[in-house]
């Protein structure tokens, strides 16, 4: 290694060994007067970029109806086996919409296939990532927790046109 | 002045000493972990009280709850015994440090010092080689190879260190003509201070003043990478405490030490050429002892997060053949200036 300096290297000042002390001295002496990079969470919280894969949801269109059409791609690329699709026939133009339609968030693993997969953009990743449950029932999370509204995920699918 | 009222005098600068030095040690925990976290641009315990201010009584209370384990295969009165020794050692230390003039309380004539001993620095060396025991007990009792270890490693750094340590206090000794640690800070009038007149002394002397504080860059005693935690590996709850407390006091006693001998103590440079009143001159200069033992604790704390521990090899190296010889260096510079001046 060319870079490696052995003791007969260095300089006088080097094997002083003090004056490299200041140094190092000066140099953390600099980095205590940066801000700090510290979030304090409950106040302050991470909201990560676009890119990020919080836990999937269900995009609710404005009319108050799922966009999903219960085709179970999802349900069959998951590779944790975490999401249940039920299908039942609507009158609405998809034709189809989901009975059911649950995500066991014990089992998620968060590798975003779902999305992948969904031709209907209907599953996508959120920002959310505060997952807390107090029993494994409070885990499966149903149609109510899983819909969003549109609006909240302008975000993610204007990265997903972008991107995918 | 009759006995008793020389009693209670004693008594209460003894009084008043302990709970100072109690609230530094515990202050000077906290600010380690502020500093600490400011140097690594985190931000440190900032919940308990206004930013985290009684954080100090949090980790008291949380030591004086936890479970006291002692290991069966340990020696069960020594294992008592050390920390109390090492405790004992760091405060008792304090008891020859001046922090300020002679002053006039309530008319009485009161020494700012618990006791005008005139061997006094060689009380202070002979505590802090006692303190030795503690750790080197608190090792070997303990029946654990880690413990052992750090308990062999503490021995033999204090005592290479104390020669050094030893040879640099001569030469303030020297200066001064006198043990006494009260004559010491008088001699430092006005710019003598010991710290300009013999600046190898001063190096000499601060770093063995961190090698016999245990702190980083020489704390292979407690060496977490090799030792778990050395010494007090076996040590837990508020036997622990008084180890954690003993080191911060000796840090502080450190402090104090190098700035009784090396930066003037309560001396304030031509402060007394301001004409300013008696009792804002002494305040003045008991406010500066504090000042400057506060920014050494501050040094002490930051070379800690600066500097990377030495190897052994590398601890005993420096401390015999260059400590050593430097600090013997000093004596013969201070005998030189001695001839020249007087």
């Amino acid at each position: 290694m060319p870079d490696k300096k052995r003791k007969k290297d260095l300089t006088f000042a080097q094997k002083l060994y003090l004056p490299e002390i200041f140094k190092g001295l000066a140099l953390t002496f600099k980095s205590m007067l940066k801000p700090s990079v510290t979030m304090e969470y409950p106040e302050v919280k991470f909201v990560p970029p676009a890119a990020y894969r919080g836990r999937p949801v269900l995009v609710e269109e404005k009319d108050g109806t799922e966009r999903c059409v219960a085709c179970g791609l999802c349900s069959r690329v998951c590779p944790a086996l975490a999401i249940e699709v039920q299908p039942e026939e609507t009158e609405l133009e998809k034709e189809r919409y989901p009975k059911l339609f649950e995500i066991n968030m014990i089992r998620c693993i968060f590798c975003g296939f779902c999305e992948e997969v969904c031709p209907e953009e209907a599953i996508v990743m959120s920002k959310d990532y505060e997952l807390v449950f107090t029993s494994r029932e409070d885990a499966i999370y149903g149609k109510d927790k899983l819909l969003v509204p549109v609006d909240q995920l302008k975000d993610r699918l204007e990265f997903l046109r972008n991107f995918k | 002045m009759s006995i008793l009222e020389i009693i209670i005098i004693t008594f209460v600068k003894i009084l008043f000493i302990i709970t100072a030095m109690l609230l530094t040690v515990s202050y000077s925990v906290y600010f380690e972990r502020r500093i600490s976290a400011w140097i690594q641009t985190r931000l440190g315990p900032n919940r308990v009280g206004w930013e985290g201010i009684l954080q100090p009584f949090a980790d008291v209370f949380k030591l004086l709850l936890k479970e006291d384990i002692v290991p069966e295969k340990s020696n069960k009165p020594l294992h008592t015994l050390a920390p109390f020794i090492a405790l004992f050692v760091a405060f008792s230390t304090y008891a020859v440090i001046p922090m300020g003039p002679e002053v006039t309380i309530f008319g009485y004539k009161v020494n700012l010092v618990v006791a005008d001993v005139n061997i006094g620095i060689l009380y202070v060396l002979a505590l802090t080689s006692l303190g030795v025991y503690g750790i080197t007990f608190a090792g070997w009792s303990s029946g654990s190879k880690y413990s052992l270890l750090g308990g062999v490693r503490a021995s033999a750094q204090m005592i290479s260190y104390e020669v050094s340590m030893g040879f640099s206090i001569a030469g303030v000794v020297m200066m001064a003509s006198s043990l006494s640690p009260v004559a010491i800070v008088n001699s430092q009038y006005g710019w003598m201070w010991n710290a300009i007149v013999q600046p190898i002394g001063f190096i000499t002397f601060v770093i063995s003043a961190f090698a016999e504080t245990n702190r980083l860059p020489f704390d292979l005693p407690e060496a977490e990478p090799e030792l778990v935690g050395g010494y007090h590996t076996e040590y837990s709850s508020m036997k622990f405490a008084s180890f954690f407390l003993a080191e911060y006091a000796n840090m502080i006693i450190a402090s104090a030490m190098i700035v009784t001998l090396y930066l003037g103590g309560w001396q304030v440079p031509y402060i007394d050429k301001l004409g300013l009143g008696e009792t804002l001159t002494t305040l003045i200069q008991v406010g500066a002892f504090f000042a400057k033992i506060g920014a050494l604790i501050f040094f002490f704390i930051w070379v800690r997060w600066s500097i990377p521990r030495f190897r052994y090899d590398q601890l005993m190296n420096i401390g015999w053949k260059v400590m050593f010889p430097l600090s013997l260096l000093n004596v013969v510079w201070v005998a030189v200036v001695l001839m020249i001046f007087n």
